[in-house]
């Protein structure tokens, strides 16, 4: 089918259209913006890759024998604070995010492109100071920050880490707002809301939450500084404080941010179900309101962070109550997307297995997050590694799983060439495998009574981290792979079509690599979100002329 | 020892079994819902796999039945595991009134214990099978944890107030002790034993602590050595300040209105900063011990407050339901919470 029915594209993409160092630092096109995230959100989530293993490895043996007990707690708060505040939090959308909101409502940029680069520049400051930090000489409070150790105790470089947290919170702001401007002033003609992408959606309503949560974390930053610097009384008891005040305020925001990095992984895994079964989203409306149900009542449930924190008994029952009504939305997901496969033309490429790999690893994550939002047994394995294990399976094996998937099913649009299919699929079945082995054993542990952020344990719990370790080489090695071909194929690889997978979004519908102003002209949008067109028809429609 | 369940830590205490019990039926559920859906999509996932490129099937728009189906069923399981962990987080939660109490200090990175006889230990804490025992726990410096896997609980112990836990061991044995909280470079090294006796073992035990006061007899020498009587009188029973006797869990009429119940971290506020809660008719003369005395001294003073006598219309004559608006029924947690409300007025 590679006769020539489309129309050769422009030499001239958003990649070559200017040269030099300059181009790209002064760049105002989103999808520049978007690959300098790319690259320095691919760059921490190394570094706090690194620090994952290094965690693993001092787990293998019970006594603490890799690092001394100071190091080791600097490690394990490193790698929490590298990967939420630089790697998860951003990593969907400020790259698939920003590349892509212009380009799947039919607009040529953000609504503030400036804006969107001053936002990257104050992420990139935000995280050198935080590197800073960790080189100076690092910081052991774990990423939550928790008073009157974090505020008195601790000798470490807290101030510094803490105001790179706080100016990268900025950054998210703007990048919330831009996408909130966006959304509503910049849709093509035709293009209405109920015609939007479910990326779209899931995309709008996590900058609801990183406009509202974020001055809330900053706010609590500033605090916590106050009463370390000036010894102004706010949370530590010695000069009047309440500990348990900068624990409600933590959470404010630190829950709600849990769904600004699962919302637009969601929206990403609500594109590959539907593109690579063409169909399109069983129940799209149910979808995309259950994105805004969640973005909602995840402002409602901080306090099961607290069960066994001395909260009073009643704000633990209206917590435990409100936080099982948090699930329900995101069930409602689940099922739906199961659903969208039935009838289906389902294809096995890369991005569908890190798809469907997301719904597996999702409802192990979702259903084990119902443990802990049941109070008594909670207070059991409240701090304990099922926690860890919990966490884990929404983070990684909810938003890396649908930021791989959307990496490689955006990829050729990205970057105008086609990734390594095989090696594509085995790097998916490399990290299913090597996640399921790292995070499954820590479930048991933490119900076996083996509390989190332990440098050294008894021995009974030895076996499982064994397991433990094992899983997390073989997650390493299957987070290689793909940096490597991707960056391989970047040079080498397949020129990508505008349309490799024939599909009807906006997206295909321009060349690949998309020009700077994304379209020729403006698109006018006479057709349904998902509305598969024959596949014969997918290639002429590539651009529109 | 072990249950015949691998990894489940052992149970020992009353309540131990029926959190199991609900964390079985949560396994259960969470295990049937990953095999369905997991199950149906690789089901779909096979039968519906992509047979040609060109092929493009039917759009099926949706189903407001099916919606409601899959909203109201999880919505309904869900709402048994909260109405069951609720239920048993209630119990957790709310020490029976004829409880022995121990009272806990933590501090960067060691566990002290103080029995009501005056025995003291260091990380390792020694209790009778089939007693019911209360914790009432503080901290020197960060926030810490007690976590007793075998009797599957756990409370923060938080410094600036008292918190509690309480548990009956059903068999003897020895139990990990572990801090649950992250509390600095020694965190996984601050743990113990939890050592479960046969009452009369427990009470030789116990009488081997010959020497050492009780910790409501230590408080009463403190309460003169440090001037108190001088104001509240010798035997508590008032003057320039409020009277002690028959002041532990009494309704206490503040200055600042509402009335607060005197529970252990209202005691203990009011020594380290009297300036917080002033009774109503008295003037906010007290000086603040904050710094004069420490956290073990504190637990004495409390003790010997509340050795003063308690008010008699206490709650939770056994039986007695649990109600809102009559004291705390939620000891631990609730009782905190005005103190540390009012503290940063305070200021």
């Amino acid at each position: 089918m590679e006769e020539f029915k489309v129309p050769p594209p422009s030499r001239i993409n958003y990649l070559n259209a200017e040269y030099g160092l300059k181009s790209w630092l002064l760049t105002r096109d989103h999808k520049r913006i978007a690959l300098l995230y790319l690259g320095s959100v691919t760059f921490f989530f190394g570094v706090g890759g690194i620090y994952a293993l290094m965690i693993r490895l001092e787990l293998l043996t019970p006594q603490g024998d890799l690092f001394t007990s100071a190091t080791y707690n600097k490690v394990f708060t490193q790698h929490g604070i590298m990967m939420i505040f630089f790697f998860l939090i951003p990593a969907i959308p400020a790259t698939l995010g920003n590349f892509l909101v212009p380009m799947m409502i039919g607009a040529k940029d953000l609504a503030f492109p400036r804006i969107n680069l001053l936002s990257w520049y104050i992420y990139l400051l935000g995280a050198i100071i935080t590197v800073y930090a960790l080189l100076a000489g690092g910081v052991d409070t774990g990423w939550t920050f928790y008073v009157p150790y974090s505020s008195t105790f601790s000798n470490t470089y807290v101030i510094a880490t803490g105001l790179g947290i706080f100016i990268s919170g900025f950054s998210s702001i703007l990048t919330g707002l831009n996408f909130i401007v966006t959304i509503h002033t910049m849709r093509a003609p035709g293009m209405t809301w109920f015609r939007l992408p479910l990326f779209i959606w899931s995309h709008y309503a996590t900058a609801l939450i990183m406009i509202l949560g974020t001055p809330v974390v900053a706010i609590t930053i500033v605090l916590l500084a106050f009463e370390r610097l000036a010894r102004v009384g706010i949370f530590d008891p010695a000069l009047g404080g309440d500990p348990v005040l900068f624990q409600h305020l933590f959470w404010f925001y630190s829950h709600p941010a849990v769904y600004i990095m699962v919302l637009p992984s969601m929206g990403v895994v609500s594109e590959l179900i539907a593109n690579f079964s063409r169909k399109n989203v069983f129940g799209y409306s149910f979808v995309a309101f259950s994105s805004l149900a969640i973005a909602v009542f995840g402002f409602l449930v901080w306090g099961h962070h607290l069960f066994v924190a001395t909260q009073s008994v009643y704000a633990g029952m209206i917590f435990s109550f409100l936080s099982f009504a948090v699930a329900i939305p995101s069930a409602i997901k689940v099922f739906n997307w199961t659903a969208t496969l039935y009838k289906g033309s389902i294809s096995y490429d890369t991005p569908m297995l890190y798809g469907l790999g997301f719904i597996g690893l999702f409802t192990v994550g979702g259903m084990t997050g119902l443990f802990l939002a049941s109070l008594a047994v909670d207070v059991h394995l409240s701090d304990t590694y099922f926690v860890v294990a919990h966490f884990h399976y929404i983070m990684v094996g909810g938003t890396l799983m649908g930021y791989l998937g959307g990496l490689h099913y955006w990829w050729p649009k990205i970057s105008g060439r086609m990734y390594p299919e095989g090696w594509g699929r085995f790097a998916a079945l490399v990290v299913f495998v090597g996640f399921n082995l790292t995070f499954l054993p820590q479930f048991v542990a933490g119900y076996y009574g083996m509390p989190r952020r332990y440098h050294a344990y008894p021995p009974e719990f030895q076996v499982l981290n064994v397991l433990s370790t094992a899983g997390a080489s073989i997650l390493g090695v299957g987070m290689l792979i793909p940096i490597i071909y991707l960056i391989w194929s970047m040079r080498y690889g397949e020129r990508a079509p505008a349309n490799p997978w024939h599909l009807p979004g906006l997206e295909w519908r321009t060349q690949s690599p998309p020009l700077t102003e994304n379209f020729p002209e403006t698109p006018v949008v006479t057709w349904e979100a998902y509305q598969f067109a024959p596949v014969e028809e997918t290639e002429t429609m590539g651009l529109l002329r | 020892m072990q249950t015949w369940v691998p990894f489940i830590p052992e149970s020992a205490s009353t309540v131990s079994g029926r959190v199991d019990a609900l964390y079985f039926y949560l396994s259960g559920v969470t295990v049937f819902f990953a095999l369905l859906i997991g199950g149906v999509v690789t089901f779909f996932v096979i039968r519906y796999r992509r047979r040609s490129p060109y092929e493009v099937p039917r759009p099926i728009a949706g189903s407001h039945a099916l919606e409601t189906v899959w909203s109201v069923i999880p919505f309904v399981i869900a709402m048994s595991f909260f109405v069951w962990g609720a239920r048993l987080y209630f119990i957790q939660y709310r020490p029976p009134q004829d409880a022995q109490e121990i009272y806990v200090v933590g501090k960067q990175w060691m566990w002290k214990f103080q029995h009501s006889t005056g025995q003291r230990e260091i990380n390792e804490l020694h209790v009778p099978v089939g007693r019911k025992i209360k914790l009432i726990m503080t901290s020197e410096d960060v926030i810490h944890d007690v976590f007793i896997p075998a009797f599957r609980i756990k409370t923060d112990v938080v410094p600036g107030r008292y918190s509690s836990q309480w548990f009956e061991a059903t068999r003897p044995g020895r139990f990990h002790l572990f801090c649950a909280e992250y509390c600095g470079m020694n965190h996984s090294g601050m743990g113990g034993w939890v050592i479960v006796m046969e009452p009369k073992d427990y009470d030789i035990w116990l009488s081997g602590a010959s020497g050492s006061q009780s910790p409501a007899t230590a408080g009463q020498q403190l309460f003169q050595t440090l001037g108190c009587a001088s104001c509240h009188g010798s035997n508590g029973e008032g003057g320039r300040g409020p009277a002690l006797q028959g002041l532990f869990n009494s309704q206490v009429q503040l200055t600042s209105g509402g009335p607060v119940r005197a529970d252990e971290s209202y005691l203990r506020e009011s020594i380290v900063n009297p300036q917080a809660k002033i009774v109503a008719g008295y003037g906010p003369i007290m000086p603040t011990f904050q710094g004069v005395v420490t956290e073990e001294q504190l637990v004495q003073l409390v003790a010997f407050v509340k050795s003063l006598g308690s008010n008699a219309a206490a709650p939770g004559s056994p039986g007695s339901a649990p109600n809102a608006s009559q004291s705390s029924p939620a000891p631990a947690a609730a009782g905190p919470k005005p103190a540390a409300a009012a503290t940063p007025k305070a200021k």
